[in-house]
């Protein structure tokens, strides 16, 4: 578990780290908490010939949350978000994902921009970002864009995000309503056998709005859209969530691997959904 | 401030048996300063890495090194061919087999060492690796043992004489190529016509899974050729130094007075570290090949797929009893997939291990066992993984048989277990597959245990829960796990147990300084189980020095006395008693040094906590201290000078702690998660040493049972491949979870250990993997279920939750 030779860059901005990257193209990655990168590197399956750190580079961390918005820079880490009592406030279900993520060790190390850039369908935080409708932001040669947390994934490991491009930040509008992030898993440590991430805005006993996005259940995170769809304008009763459930499973497709087999892990998401959404729905 | 000092004070001021001494190893361990073989550095050392088979059993038509070699700073490639003029291309195991060093033609199992790299450092060689091209030509793969028997693929052909026929194994003769022995103990027919005429029978299939030990620290070397004075030293994890250096000799040709083999702090072993691999050889090769200091370590990867696993054992049990439950006989048919090669480490005589204490805690008058070895396409080892040999499979089945007869019998499994245990009156008992119980009071513990969880209540709150279950009310079953178990450790008697023709005797060699310490050596090997602490408190309490005032020093074959190492709870059992019986030595010389100094016959002094007094006359005494000066500076008439004892121990009989374990637990039936509510452990390992490290000893070995019953397995896909080769896919409980655990005991001293002890280290894990296998199947009883496989990860209990029906 040694990784191949590389060459290790720690620019002091992000001028310097866009110059390796346009020079290097797909030989050059860029290093956040490395959590996901790093093993993969040490595996030899991920070849990065030239490994940009990015703990140098200004202008990465921060979480501010101001006019309805919250902002959270690349490089703010998972131990960060749940410290953060004005977020916890704002956003309390990423506090809530958080300190589902691994263990406290990794949770000083692992980082929102690393989390959502890697692509890896494991990480809990692309799912929370769609659910949440939130915006990432690139920058590359050509400058600055944004895209939505839900047209970023293509496949594993494939995403939106061009080879020469660093993912800067995440951003989305203050959630309002009942939250939840409900996660199976075998051990700490461990990628979810099956997560939901929910929030559902209500309206006296009517379901104004609900947003519902799955974890480790395709190659992709899922937002599904049809199943938000079948709770808002309902009362949430057993048979909106039954529907509610049934949208997702036409939207997930999991596959089999040591959590389990595909008619279990369809089995388990539903569970896991019905209990997210219920605890949403009671906080909302 | 008290103006007497009273004899308790003297006790406590020694920190003998019985006391909860503090582990003096933590200091370091507990602060990162342990020296783990990963810590020695040597000037200009070399770093070995091996290239590894990606197939599971495949041809190799050929082996290019020469891009590796271009490498700066590759200083050797080794094949088998350069491995073979030294006749050192293969090397024979434990289990009387033998196993390719390098890949000699072809590989047998996925991670099979093919060539193995020695460069500058461990970067190098990892490069290098890589570069070595080894052209595979894949044959059928063989991962079901059953298959592996009716197979027209050979997995052995060395094992095949030219005209097809074959030679017997080390284990008798074999009926198949891929068939490794066939071991019976008891009476077949007998038992047979027992089972076939008796009223109640239950019968079951059992498959008991591959697992791993997985050490914290992986397995590991450092080779040392000293060309200069012909010396080789050898660094390494292992649980046995004294049969390293031994097997060493025999197979490099060195004499054994020019190896000296070391065990440093060692993280872990659990069974792991026991075996003879083959980075072990490279590196001691490459050393005397290139004349520098050679380290090789395994990474985690390497450690679970290819140094030794445990278990793996088909069991096929049929036990026959009265309609008012009293067992009249039991039948066992093992079929032990061992992978490539033998590499099982028991005694040389036991090719199955102790498997034969399968009769359990209960008195069975007719019984009969039958284990065929068989070779697959998987990594070699079943290692005793912290159990005595094969003593958690034996355990696990028989625990699992009860269960399934209390249920032929719809009878309450605890009132099962009371009725068939060996009586305390029956000790020493001799069971039916040839065992010789020392001592025990079953009835006792078992009534103790049941009453501390408050038996009754609980299967009073299970039926309540059925019923809301059934209701749709909750979606949780509630599962109470029994299991009553006897271990069987001290290995062991040499006129029975021995590895590759040593005796299983172990010895402890002890120097009393002139100012009242000591130091004591050992031949067995502390892999964080606290014999620094434990044996000097044996010693402290046997020759009246203080705890404190004694080193335990143990790992190194220059100058620690020949023992057989740290395994199988063979320790204190063995070592231990070697300890005591060496204090004892000290004792009587020192009965004569006092009696000299106090001016009496020897027999008119004696032994008091940490004196000789004269009898009828306490005033009149002389302390150990004092009588150590004396040894060193007194001329006294037909005595000699100093004080030192070494004693071998060969153990009369094996030891047979055992123990009661009851785990409650509540199932999600929707999900598969278990929640462990509560765990109590009645432990009885005779006389108690420390009750603060059988404490930790039995949280530790709860805690791999929980693992390996929920969770912990090395799974192959049909190709042979790993499944679980890493710590995400294979699971090591860490806090989060494993539960609170509740402790208890009784004392049932071992009539034949010199203190009464009989160990401990493994009970926990013998008792402990039945205990929350049964709480999991009970949890399904009410609803038809007799059996369902470990490991009880979330997927399989969803899954027998679902061929119930559970789940609507």
């Amino acid at each position: 578990m040694i990784p191949a030779a590389f060459e290790y860059h720690r620019p002091k901005d992000m001028e310097g780290v866009l110059s390796v990257l346009a020079e290097h193209g797909d030989d050059a990655r860029v290093l956040a908490g490395g959590h996901s990168l790093i093993p993969m590197m040490k595996l030899r399956m991920a070849d990065v010939p030239h490994l940009i750190d990015l703990q140098d580079v200004g202008g990465l961390g921060g979480i501010d949350v101001a006019d309805g918005t919250i902002r959270l820079g690349a490089m703010v880490t998972q131990a960060e978000i749940i410290a953060h009592e004005g977020l916890a406030k704002a956003a309390p279900i990423l506090r809530e994902a958080s300190l589902q993520i691994a263990d406290p060790q990794v949770r000083y190390m692992g980082t929102i921009g690393g989390n959502v850039a890697n692509g890896d369908p494991g990480n809990d935080m692309p799912g929370l970002m769609q659910c949440l409708d939130a915006t990432f932001t690139l920058v590359g040669a050509d400058g600055e864009r944004q895209i939505a947390a839900r047209e970023f994934y293509q496949a594993a490991y494939m995403t939106a995000r061009e080879d020469d491009e660093v993912l800067t930040g995440v951003s989305f509008t203050v959630p309002s309503g009942g939250y939840a992030y409900e996660k199976q898993k075998r051990k700490i440590g461990d990628y979810a056998t099956a997560a939901a991430a929910v929030q559902i805005t209500r309206d006296g006993e009517t379901c104004s709005g609900a947003a519902i996005a799955m974890t480790n259940l395709s190659d992709t995170p899922i937002f599904s859209d049809a199943a938000g769809a079948a709770l808002t304008g309902t009362q949430v009763t057993d048979s909106d969530i039954d529907a509610a459930v049934k949208a997702m499973l036409s939207d997930i497709d999991p596959t089999e691997d040591n959590r389990g087999p595909i008619e279990f892990k369809r089995h388990a998401s539903a569970v896991i959904l019905r209990r997210a959404i219920a605890r949403a729905w009671s906080r909302a | 401030m008290k103006d007497e000092i009273t004899r308790e004070d003297r006790v406590d001021a020694l920190g003998g048996m019985g006391c909860k001494r503090k582990r003096v190893e933590d200091a370091r361990f507990t602060q990162g300063k342990g020296k783990y073989v990963d810590d020695i550095k040597l000037p200009g050392m070399l770093f070995g890495d091996f290239v590894r088979s990606p197939y599971a059993h495949a041809r190799i038509k050929s082996i290019d090194t020469s891009a590796a070699l271009a490498v700066d700073g590759v200083v050797a490639v080794l094949t088998a061919d350069d491995l073979r003029p030294l006749g050192l291309h293969w090397m024979p195991t434990l289990a009387g087999d033998k196993q390719m060093v390098l890949a000699d033609g072809k590989v047998l199992f996925q991670g099979q060492e093919v060539a193995y790299v020695v460069a500058r450092d461990r970067y190098i060689a990892a490069d290098a690796v890589e570069l070595v091209e080894v052209e595979y030509e894949d044959l059928p793969v063989l991962v079901d043992p059953f298959e592996a028997l009716k197979s027209d693929v050979v997995l052995r052909e060395d094992l095949v004489a030219e005209d097809g026929s074959l030679p017997d194994g080390a284990h008798g003769p074999r009926k198949h190529p891929n068939h490794i022995f066939t071991w019976e103990v008891g009476e077949k027919e007998a038992t047979a016509q027992v089972i076939d005429s008796a009223e109640i029978v239950a019968e079951e299939s059992m498959y008991y899974h591959r697992t791993h030990p997985c050490p914290l620290e992986t397995c590991g070397c450092v080779a040392s050729m000293d060309k200069v004075n012909g010396k080789l030293t050898l660094w390494g994890t292992f649980q046995a130094p004294h049969a390293i250096r031994t097997i060493v000799s025999l197979i490099s040709g060195i004499e054994e007075h020019n190896i000296r083999v070391i065990s440093p702090d060692i993280g872990g072993g659990f069974g792991n570290k026991v075996g003879a691999y083959a980075g072990y050889v490279c590196s001691v090769v490459a050393s005397i090949v290139t004349g520098v200091s050679v380290k090789w370590i395994e990474d985690r990867m390497e450690n679970l797929m290819t140094t030794a696993f445990a278990r793996d054992y088909w069991m096929k049990g049929r036990i026959s009893a009265t309609p008012e439950g009293k067992i009249t006989g039991l039948w066992c048919e093992v079929t032990a997939d061992h992978g490539g090669f033998d590499a099982c480490a028991d005694p040389t005589k036991f090719p199955a291990g102790f498997m034969n204490i399968c009769t359990g805690s209960y008195d069975i008058p007719t019984a009969y066992l039958a284990v065929d070895g068989v070779y697959t396409n998987k990594a070699p080892g079943g290692v005793s993984y912290r159990c005595s040999f094969r003593v958690t499979e034996a355990v696990y089945f028989i625990e699992r048989m009860i269960e399934v007869l209390a249920i032929e019998l719809n009878m309450d499994a605890a009132e099962l277990r009371r009725i068939n245990f060996i009586r305390k009156d029956q000790f020493p008992y001799q069971s039916a597959l040839g065992w010789e119980y020392d001592s025990g009071d079953y009835h006792t513990a078992w009534d103790k245990a049941l009453k501390a969880v408050d038996y009754d209540g609980l299967r009073a709150e299970q039926a309540q829960r059925v019923e809301e279950f059934k209701a749709g009310k909750t979606r949780k079953l509630m599962g109470v796990g029994l299991s009553f178990f006897t271990e069987i450790v001290g290995a062991g008697p040499v006129k029975n147990c021995d590895i590759l023709g040593l005796g299983m005797f172990d010895s402890c060699e002890i120097r009393i300084h002139p100012t009242g310490s000591a130091i004591a050596r050992l031949g067995t090997i502390s892999q964080g189980q606290g014999h620094a602490t434990t044996f000097a408190q044996i010693l402290a309490s046997e020759i009246g020095l203080p705890a404190d005032s004694i080193t335990i020093e143990e790992g190194d074959t220059d100058t620690a006395p020949y023992g057989l190492g740290t395994y199988g709870s063979r320790s204190t059992p063995v070592a231990g008693a070697a300890t005591a019986m060496a204090g004892r030595k000290i004792r009587a010389k020192a009965q004569m040094i006092a009696a000299y100094l106090l001016e009496v016959h020897d027999d008119d002094v004696e032994f008091d906590v940490d004196r000789f007094a004269v009898k009828g006359a306490p005033e009149k005494f002389k302390t150990m201290k004092e009588i150590a000066f004396a040894a060193y500076n007194q001329a006294i008439p037909g005595i000699e000078p100093g004080l030192e004892a070494v004693s071998y121990y060969d153990p009369p009989n094996m030891t047979y702690p055992f123990g009661a374990y009851v785990c409650v637990m509540d199932i999600d039936v929707d999900t598969g998660v278990t929640d462990i509510r509560r765990f109590y452990a009645l432990d009885d390992c005779g006389t108690r040493i420390n009750p603060m490290i059988i404490e930790g000893q039995v949280h530790g070995g709860l805690t791999e049972a929980l693992a390996v019953a929920l969770g912990q397995e090395i799974a192959y896909d049909d190709m042979g491949n790993v499944k679980t080769g890493t710590l995400m896919d294979f699971f090591l409980p860490t806090a989060w979870e494993v539960p609170n655990y509740e402790t208890d005991y009784t004392v049932t001293p071992s009539p034949h250990h010199p203190i009464g002890a009989k160990g401990v280290g493994e009970s926990p894990h013998v008792g402990g993997v039945p205990c929350f296998s049964n709480a999991v199947n009970d949890a399904f009883r009410a609803f038809g279920l007799r059996h369902t496989n470990m490991p009880h990860d979330h997927w399989r209990i969803w899954k027998t939750a679902n061929d119930l029906g559970l789940h609507g």
